[in-house]
């Protein structure tokens, strides 16, 4: 059974859906990568998955129906988002924001365990424990978003554009994490990405989205060898 | 030199009211990020309710933590029905919703035990002791005993327990905070809540001084928000050293300045809250917020 399956899901933020109809499913510790243009509904697929905008549609989470359910809801069930445009907590400092990614775990030794990986995942975090995440570099910010949702200990996390606004060297640097911690933990991902390498070197499956439809989708290596695909964003 | 002790004193002690207020206003603001101008008459509606227990016949002890209990419900229920509707939006339409809440509070109150001043009984003995010759009034060293207490636990809710945490990081992103999980609209009930049971205290321990009516705490909200702004808005220490060094200044400022005196004494705080403003922007204890865009 996979891990997380969308029938046929239709997205809007009040006027007209953004979303026609979606359907797309990931097996346990898989890894898929969602690309498209700006505008196609990337961002709005995650925000479906983590319960941020309305739905319709089946979004089954480990067999179960979470469509409806709000975000907090479906963080504690698992699903671990990573906002576009950094999610953190601007006056806390980096532990604190730490800490309240594990905020609904009773796990206490092993939270300060994960604390640990998280900051050798991340060393520039190490320095800057005790700051408050408003005065971090975009490029701390997003390492300590993808960490602070690690420290949830979550079974899907959900990246969105995760290299965005940063120098091509720190976003290859956050990938190179996001792979080690795939590898090391087996957490299964939806990575979105308008930089197809970067996403390429995290998952093996891809989907492609126009206009909030489904038009492609395969095993990266599979994408790799279409012309079309390789010239939209592989750049040739 | 007693005389200027004494002024001292007196000024902590009414200082130690503005400073109880504060606290329940920064609590709403570290739990919300809003400014509740309402504070004040959610208090004077509480103590009402604990003084209708002293009428009943009950014991003043239980009108308290009647009082409280009142607050803490009546904090909540109006943060998940009214507030609630202008968080996230405009933060000016939500000061302005608390200002209508102050007026609809102190409107029901006046409708229910009307507006003249009613005498309440106090907790503590009306004794005064002396000590050293300068008088000190039982009244006040309790009042300030329970403000130091409060203080210190919401110092520790805040700095060392997990609610604590979750409430400010709510306050400061509640949409990021959800994506932990966090149960934020739990969370903002629970900061209004506790703000209101804090104020129904508040209330309780000045309402003997300033004898109870709908109108008890205007000046002293008036007084509490210039404490809360001086402390840095986010600060339970701040708060309580800034509603002690308003209330010095201010009857300090009333008794040696002669062209002050008693009528321009309210204006003294303000002064004094600019001028402090002006040199350190997050105020005495806030914490300096740095702004990335
Ligand atoms: N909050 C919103 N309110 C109204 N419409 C929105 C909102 N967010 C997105 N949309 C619309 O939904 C559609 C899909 O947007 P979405 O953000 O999902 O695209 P995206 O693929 O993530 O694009 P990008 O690469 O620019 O991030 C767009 O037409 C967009 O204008
Ligand atoms: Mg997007």
């Amino acid at each position: 059974m996979s891990l997380l399956e969308l029938q046929d899901v239709t997205a809007s933020y009040g006027q007209g859906s953004v979303l026609h109809g979606i359907s797309l499913s990931l097996a346990e510790h898989g890894a898929t990568g969602i690309l498209g243009a700006n505008g196609a509904g990337k961002t709005t697929t995650l925000r479906a998955i983590s319960g941020t905008v309305r739905t319709t549609g089946r979004i089954l989470f480990d067999g179960r129906d979470i469509s409806g359910l709000g975000p907090d809801r479906t963080a504690r069930l698992g699903i671990a988002h990573v906002p576009e445009g950094r999610g953190t907590l601007p006056q806390l400092s980096v532990r604190e924001n730490l800490l309240v990614g594990a905020y609904q775990r009773r796990d206490r030794k092993q939270i300060a365990t994960d604390v640990d990986y998280c900051l050798d995942l991340f060393p520039q975090l190490q320095q800057r424990i005790a700051s408050h995440a408003a005065a971090l570099s975009g490029g701390e910010q997003q390492m300590l978003a993808v960490a602070r949702a690690f420290m949830a200990k979550p079974r899907l996390m959900l990246l969105d554009e995760a290299s965005l606004g940063l120098a091509p060297s720190t976003a290859r640097h956050v990938y190179e994490a996001v792979r080690r911690l795939r590898r090391e933990t087996g957490l299964s991902m939806l990575v979105v990405e308008q930089n197809a390498v970067l996403a390429f070197s995290v998952v093996e499956h891809v989907t492609v989205l126009e206009t909030g439809r489904v038009t492609v989708e395969g095993r990266t290596d599979e994408l790799m060898g279409m012309d079309s695909v390789r010239r939209a964003y592989l750049g040739g | 030199m007693s005389y200027f002790v004494q002024l001292v004193v007196d000024g902590l002690a009414t200082g130690s009211i503005y400073g109880a207020l504060a606290l329940a206003i920064v609590l709403v603001n570290r739990s919300t990020g809003m400014i509740n101008f309402s504070q004040g008459a959610l208090a004077v509606l509480s103590t009402f309710v604990a003084y209708a227990v002293v009428q009943a016949g009950g014991p003043l002890l239980l009108g308290l933590v009647v009082a409280v209990a009142f607050g803490v419900v009546l904090g909540a229920v109006l943060e998940r029905l009214v507030v609630r509707r202008f968080e996230g939006g405009d933060p000016n339409t939500a000061v302005v919703a608390t200002i209508g809440l102050l007026v609809l509070v102190s409107g029901i109150a006046g409708a229910i035990w009307s507006y003249d001043p009613r005498a309440f009984p106090s907790l503590f003995p009306n004794e005064t002791l002396a000590l050293g010759g300068v008088f000190v009034s039982v009244r006040s060293l309790g009042t300030t005993a329970v403000l130091v207490a409060v203080m210190v636990a919401l110092q520790l809710l805040f700095r060392a327990t997990k609610l604590g945490l979750a409430m400010r990081a709510v306050a400061d992103n509640p949409g990021s905070s959800a994506l932990s999980g966090l149960p934020v609209s739990r969370l903002l009930m629970l900061g209004w809540g506790i703000a209101a049971g804090l104020g129904a205290v508040a209330g309780v321990l000045v309402a003997p001084q300033l004898f109870i009516s709908p109108t008890m705490l205007d000046f002293t909200l008036v007084y509490a928000l210039a404490a809360a702004i001086l402390g840095g808005l986010d600060s339970p220490l701040g708060a309580v050293v800034a509603g002690w060094f308003i209330g010095v200044v201010e009857n300090l400022a009333g008794a040696y300045v002669d062209v002050i005196g008693n009528d321009l004494k309210i204006a003294v705080p303000f002064a004094a809250m600019i001028v402090v403003l002006v040199l350190r922007p997050q105020g005495l204890f806030g914490r300096r917020t740095v702004v990335r865009v």
